[in-house]
């Protein structure tokens, strides 16, 4: 056995805020605002840029000693006022922190008293998800925040012939082909959240302060009268810990199946020929159209370059990390190519992790499939089961070059590339470019460490 | 300039224009996007190259995973600096206390690591929640014979500015704990963080001058040359807003006196190495100061000259951390022809800001504390051409199609020092002249 650490070092997660923040760039109109000290603001958008190379503004109510002790309320009316005057924004959203969590700010009483006082004039829409970093990671205030945004406006009614995507956590890449595969079906749908432009913008001359793109909030507002919901992913957030609030957490799915009787259908991300076919099928079935033939090509040709490369990938032995619901659809593609996943690990603490990879790999593997770990104990188990390559975000890098292992950048962050926006993740054509971009990591490692310089594999 | 929130106006101005100093030294306004952080971040940058001392991070896992590695400082030995330690506390902790995680924290990282001392950070809820983090460290201080030193940064408890003074208080605590032979003719150096191996050009110019360099505060940094930091006849600093209350304190207490020095470009590279022979009132020293920068200057200035005629003409807006470091930009992108229409900084200070002024051409608009939206604004209106700053304002200049020179903690090209300069133009020509500019028009 391993030692384990009480401390966390070199952490494979990040704050819940950051998580919110990005589903907040996926509403249109939105400016984010972070209620707590300035550096969180900062230092989120930091991150994200580092990742997005991309202008990300998100407000700050900028916490002093005296707002830490008397409460946020006189900050929270000065930062809505200015962020209305330097933004004019459609809606506001409100992620707390730890700070404002602990000293106990309430504020959806804040909300509810600003829109008192300034009744009359034209106030921004307003989200509030608690997001404080001692709960659960960026994903848990991710997933929170995509549920909160819908329990704050959708709406019930008719039902329409639209149907909801809740893609979590992607790259704008896969969001762009989720558009395109729907549209090519003919569906009308609502994607949320929907950053493909906001975090991955055409040049446009001007400094938009708030960026074009995001899911309008009438479209929003509709996903209460939706025919049906698909949602990528099995973990979510419910692995966040609360001693408040409910026990049971419910993914924005779910609460939208409960709340207004829209069917969900829930799926595992789809990576892989198996996943995409479920997906691709559910919305055969719910569009009742076959699968356009654009698509049906787009599968052909990567099982196509599933046999051309298998030779490459069989037996290959993969070290796994990330958020859980991404790790869950890179364990289902492997397993299709032959690669075995030696480790899965997630700096998520669902402790679901487990569970759900078991369902994915035939009984009696050997894989090491661990949550709550930080890259130092990544780096231990890599050493140990010294895997063919790594795959993950950016931040195992150190990783991969210690112990010189080829490292293939998937997900976020990934500060030390460019074109991270553009990684495309899911469906046949991102599983087709993941597929690609491994068999090559594996190839170009051998050809890199051969004593000849071979020109044919 | 109605872009510009009402209670911020006063910390704009334009040089030769209003007669009135730029408001600064004030919290950020709520709400205005400022592109500061927090007090923690302060201290964390100042202390993080210390690079043979355990950083430990007191508090949930977001201050600590935002500061992995965020400094490109380099070490020329250990690296436990580049390392991300938090107690990354839980709810659990944030109700019952968060204490034995740190006390059991630092016992098995000061054991598996062995650092020279550690820094325990602790953040906006540790005070909250009411751990007594200095009894903490006392404690293990005692049980493991190193010295362990809290760096109370609760980030809502001022400005990064203030977690400046916090990182330079817990240094002072280590200063004088150590004494070591020290030559005659030795000063510390303050305020590099040997971004890009920056500090090692400083150190090879000061050797080839006769000069011993005892401590690096904090580039390359390690405890005990902090612990006998007391024994160096004269105190270096640069970034003098991080730094300079050190140099006061190690004033006050051991006597060594201090010179504001700046290493970006060449005059202030130049008058970096005179005034330190001029101090020691060494002839010897003095000569080889100038023949190092003959030699420097006969090898540079062709090549500069090459670029300002190229470069002549060219605006540029520079908005960085420091407003010091502000003003050695001036004079830099001077010396290559371009012209400063916007200097602003997040942490200057009154005589900053009026020095800034005196050196700025009429009607450059001078800000402290800005933001994106007066930031895109500025440069329209005052028609820049490049941008100098840090990540932040990276993607303000490229969405309107401006050049960008990172002037920021991660570059990975040293912009000090003579070749610092060579460098600098080397990239600011890179930007204003790349053929990609014709298709954002």
């Amino acid at each position: 056995m391993k030692p384990t650490y009480t401390s966390t070092r070199n952490a494979c997660k990040l704050c819940a805020p950051l998580g919110a923040s990005l589903v907040f760039k996926g509403i249109e109109g939105c400016v984010p605002l972070i209620h707590g000290s300035q550096g969180c603001a900062t230092y989120i958008r930091r991150y994200m840029i580092s990742h997005y190379k991309e202008p990300v503004d998100i407000a700050s109510s900028n916490f002093s000693e005296e707002t830490t002790v008397f409460g946020g309320n006189k900050n929270f009316i000065t930062g809505i006022n200015n962020i209305r005057s330097q933004y004019h924004p459609d809606v506001v959203g409100i992620a707390s922190t730890c700070l404002s969590e602990t000293i106990g700010e309430d504020v959806p009483g804040l909300i509810r008293e600003y829109g008192e006082v300034n009744a009359g004039t034209h106030i921004p829409r307003f989200v509030n998800a608690s997001t404080p970093s001692y709960c659960g990671t960026h994903m848990d205030g991710f997933h929170h925040t995509v549920t909160a945004t819908l329990k704050a406006m959708a709406q019930a009614g008719t039902q329409g012939e639209h149907i909801n995507i809740l893609p979590g956590f992607v790259s704008p890449a896969d969001l762009r082909y989720l558009k395109e595969v729907l549209e090519d079906f003919g569906i009308d749908y609502v994607l949320f959240p929907d950053y493909s432009e906001s975090l991955d913008n055409v040049h446009t001359r001007e400094y938009q302060l708030i960026p074009s793109g995001g899911t309008p909030v009438r479209r929003i507002e509709m996903t209460g009268t939706a025919k049906a919901t698909i949602e990528f992913g099995t973990v979510f957030n419910k692995g966040a810990v609360r001693t408040k609030g409910p026990n049971h957490i419910e993914s924005a799915g779910e609460y939208l199946q409960r709340a207004f009787d829209v069917p969900n259908h829930q799926m595992r991300m789809p990576i892989g020929i198996d996943a995409s076919d479920k997906f691709f099928d559910t919305l055969a079935t719910l569009s009742g159209r076959p699968v356009p033939e654009k698509y049906q090509k787009e599968r052909g040709r990567l099982i196509d370059a599933y046999v051309d490369a298998h030779k490459y990938v069989f037996g290959k032995r993969a070290a796994l990390y990330g958020e859980e619901d991404l790790v869950l659809g890179m364990v289902g593609f492997f397993e299709e190519i032959g690669v075995h996943t030696v480790l899965a690990s997630s700096g998520g603490e669902s402790g679901l992790l487990k569970r759900e990879v078991d369902k994915l790999l035939q009984t009696d593997n050997d894989t090491r499939v661990v949550n709550g770990m930080d890259f130092a104990s990544i780096r231990e188990e890599v050493k140990a089961l010294a895997p063919d390559f790594l795959i993950g975000n950016s931040k195992g890098y150190y990783i991969s070059r210690e112990l010189q292992i080829p490292l293939v950048r998937i997900g976020f962050p990934i500060h030390d590339r460019f074109g991270a926006a553009r990684i495309h993740h899911i469906g046949y054509r991102g599983t087709q470019e993941l597929f690609d971009r491994v068999v090559n990591a594996i190839i170009e490692y051998k050809q890199d460490h051969a004593s000849v310089a071979y020109k044919y594999i | 300039m109605s872009y510009i929130l009402n209670e911020r106006k006063n910390q704009v101005s334009h040089a030769g224009i209003n007669a009135d100093t730029v408001a600064c030294n004030k919290p950020s306004l709520a709400g205005s996007v400022s592109q500061r952080a927090c007090v923690f971040c302060g201290s964390r940058v100042v202390l993080y190259p210390i690079a043979d001392a355990l950083h430990l991070i007191h508090g949930p896992i977001g201050c600590a995973a935002y500061t992995w590695d965020i400094r490109g400082s380099m070490s020329s030995g250990p690296e436990l600096h580049r390392m991300s330690f938090s107690t990354d506390l839980h709810e659990k902790e944030v109700i019952f206390g968060g204490e034995p995680k740190l006390y059991a924290s630092l016992i098995e990282l000061i054991d598996k690591y062995q650092p020279k001392a550690a820094f325990v950070y602790t953040t906006c809820i540790v005070g909250v929640i009411g751990d007594d983090v200095e009894r903490i460290c006392r404690q293990v201080t005692r049980e493991k014979g190193i010295p362990v030193l809290p760096v109370q940064a609760p980030g809502f408890q001022g400005s990064k500015k203030d977690g400046y003074k916090v990182a330079c208080e817990t240094l002072f605590n280590l200063v004088g704990t150590l004494n070591l032979p020290t030559p005659k003719y030795s000063i510390n150096i303050l305020g590099d963080f040997n971004l890009a191996g920056e500090l090692w050009i400083l150190l090879d110019y000061y050797k080839r001058m006769g000069v011993h360099v005892n401590a690096t505060i904090t580039g390359d940094g390690r405890v005990d040359a902090i612990r006998n930091a007391h024994n160096a006849a004269l105190n270096v600093v640069q970034c003098s807003g991080s730094m300079n209350y050190l140099a006061k304190m190690m004033k006050d207490t051991y006597g060594i006196p201090s010179m504001r020095v700046s290493y970006f470009g060449i005059e202030d590279m130049s008058d970096a190495l005179y005034d330190v022979a001029r101090f020691f009132k060494s002839d010897e020293m003095m000569d080889k100061a100038r023949d190092l920068v003959r030699d420097e200057f006969q090898r540079l200035m062709p090549a500069l000259a090459w670029y300002r005629e190229r470069l002549q003409g060219k605006k540029a807006a520079i908005y960085v951390g420091g407003a010091f470091k502000a003003i050695s930009l001036i004079k830099a992108l001077r010396l290559i022809g371009v012209q400063s229409v916007i200097v602003g900084s997040q942490t200057g200070t009154p005589e900053d800001y009026e020095l800034i002024k005196q050196l700025c051409d009429e009607g450059t608009i001078i800000v402290d504390d800005s933001n994106p939206v007066e930031l895109s604004n500025f440069v329209k209106e005052k028609e820049a051409d490049i941008f100098i700053g840090g990540v932040k304002e990276r993607p303000i200049a490229h969405k309107i199609g401006l050049g960008f020179c990172d002037h920021n903690h991660e570059r990975k090209e040293p912009l000090a020092g003579y070749e610092g300069m060579m460098n600098f133009a080397k990239e600011i020509y890179a930007t204003a002249m790349s053929p990609v500019w014709r298709f954002t028009k």
